[in-house]
């Protein structure tokens, strides 16, 4: 190495030195100020009583811990049937030829109501509604419907991510397809879907970020998930300690999808960037 | 082989063919020249059936293929299209990418189609990037991959549309040497091209158009080095000045 080489290598070192302890300082002050904000409010030995309760968290995390095991149930069950639903309706959007105009309109009233009714509604919808048509068969059972409200919701969303997957992937491919001989449903099934989900995966991901917590919203039809018992929890302890303690662990629940959303972006950002 | 009689196409309302006909027998290069907009990858895409022609008649071996009513997937697998940007499939190898027509469009065996891709690949010169995937390679390795995937299904008519157009200057020498020894071999092609001594070298004839028609045809010799009319003789020094 040149001394010139050297020289360069040693200084960015030290540069990088500087900003490290740079971070870390500001880093400190930050949260001293922020910690003495908090904790000098006259309210605070209230707020710290019932909403930092160490006990009181303690006591409450099994059964919090049981309904969030629902929550994480539901939410698996849910994904694959929101991922299949999704793909039915974007493939359905795409469908050409007259005979299928009734289903294609179907599917895009389908996306343009579930995309537009807020999910509280649904649920409510849902959960009170479709048992009270009392038709044998339906169930009754707050799970089952808070999960089919999801599925509703979500794979509206879904279908529209995909379906702009699809109609991102070149007109240029669909030529060369085409020009291979191969008809509309093989382009479709061997060229373009696989371009159109690889492109997307990112979005979607992000959106079962969003379902993750969403999940929650179930107990409103009296499912015990992780914030049903939370509440229960809370109105036998007069404290509001089981709130945090259960939004502390959607969180840590959403953390790794969450980071996997953001390799997976990009990866995306990456590979388009080499083609 | 190929006759393409009284071709009209417009992209709303303008005009970008006008009356084309041409007509290729078996075995014949014919090239097209003219500069950019004259209607040279609107042809080959009309006769590829990649565009609805508004007039005029495709036929193919005497059959009519302009015809809504036919097939025309059918129809295609008698022709195979290299385009200027290559086109690959970025999710496929380029092995699955040349095996592909084979495996789903013309049945052949899952293995079958592989040993002729690898065949392929290597006539092209690419036998060790077999595994590699589009964004791996060159443009001109790109470019050797789409002509083999163009050839895989052994078409009997191969349309070339200014496939070297997208390439560096030192790779535009790898691609043109390949499409040399096709056209020696007895391929029957037409191709659009802007390479005027690669023309004069492998057409049988050149097809001059300008403005949606063809001004000029005859044999290489003769359009390119005594043109007969005005604007070829324009186009054609424009083009000498420019290099």
């Amino acid at each position: 190495m040149t001394t010139a080489a050297i020289d360069r290598v040693a200084f960015r070192q030290a540069r990088a030195r500087r900003s490290t302890l740079i971070a870390l300082g500001s880093t400190v002050v930050f949260a001293a100020v922020l910690l003495l904000a908090v904790t000098s409010s006259p309210g605070w030995p209230r707020v710290r009583d019932s909403f930092f309760n160490l006990r009181v968290g303690w006591q409450s995390l099994p059964a919090l811990l049981d309904g969030l095991w629902l929550n994480v149930r539901v939410l698996v069950v849910c994904q694959v049937l929101i991922l299949i639903v999704g793909l039915g309706l974007a493939a359905v959007r795409t469908l050409r030829g007259p005979v299928w105009f009734p289903l294609r309109a179907l599917a895009t009233g389908y996306v343009d109501l579930f995309r537009g009714l807020p999910l509280l509604i649904c649920l409510y919808l849902v959960g009170f509604g479709l048992p009270g048509l009392r038709l044998s068969g339906i169930p009754n059972n707050p799970v089952l419907l808070g999960g089919l409200a999801l599925v509703l919701i979500y794979s509206a969303y879904v279908a529209e991510v995909l379906r702009a997957g699809i109609e991102s992937v070149h007109p240029s491919q669909l030529a060369a397809a085409k020009s291979l001989g191969l008809n509309y449903r093989r382009t479709m099934r061997l060229v373009v879907l696989p371009q159109a989900v690889r492109r997307v995966t990112p979005a979607l991901l992000n959106d079962f970020v969003a379902l993750q917590k969403d999940c929650g919203l179930i107990s409103v039809l009296g499912a015990v998930d992780a914030v049903r018992a939370a509440q229960i929890q809370s109105a036998t302890t007069y404290n509001f300690t089981p709130y945090v303690v259960a939004g502390l662990l959607f969180v840590a629940l959403a953390v790794p999808s969450a980071r996997l959303a953001d390799f997976a972006a990009k990866r995306a950002a990456e590979r388009q960037g080499a083609m | 082989m190929l006759s393409v009689r009284g071709l009209v196409k417009a992209y709303h309302g303008r005009s970008v063919l006008d009356g084309v006909s041409l007509d290729v027998s078996e075995h014949e290069v014919v090239v097209l020249i003219g500069s950019s907009g004259s209607g040279k990858s609107t042809l080959l895409r009309c006769i590829d059936l990649l565009e609805d022609i508004d007039d005029g008649q495709i036929l193919l071996d005497g059959r009519d293929i302009s015809d809504p009513r036919i097939d025309a997937d059918d129809a295609r697998q008698a022709m195979g299209m290299v385009f200027q940007s290559f086109n690959l499939f970025p999710h496929m190898t380029a092995l699955a990418n040349v095996a592909l027509a084979p495996r789903v469009v013309h049945g052949s065996s899952r293995d079958d189609a592989q040993e002729r891709a690898r065949e392929l690949l290597a006539r092209v010169g690419l036998s060790d990037k077999a595994d590699a995937y589009p964004d791996k390679l060159s443009g001109g390795q790109q470019q050797r991959v789409a002509i083999a995937r163009a050839l895989a299904y052994e078409p009997r008519l191969l349309l070339l549309d200014e496939i070297t157009s997208a390439l560096d200057p030192e790779l535009v020498g790898e691609v043109l040497a390949l499409v040399g020894e096709l056209a020696t071999s007895a391929r029957t092609i037409v191709m659009a091209t802007h390479e005027m001594a690669f023309a004069r070298e492998v057409a049988d004839t050149v097809c001059f158009l300008d403005g949606g028609r063809i001004v000029e045809s005859g044999s290489a010799q003769q359009v390119l080095t005594d043109p007969q009319q005005d604007r070829t003789r324009q186009f054609l020094r424009r083009f000498t000045a420019g290099r």
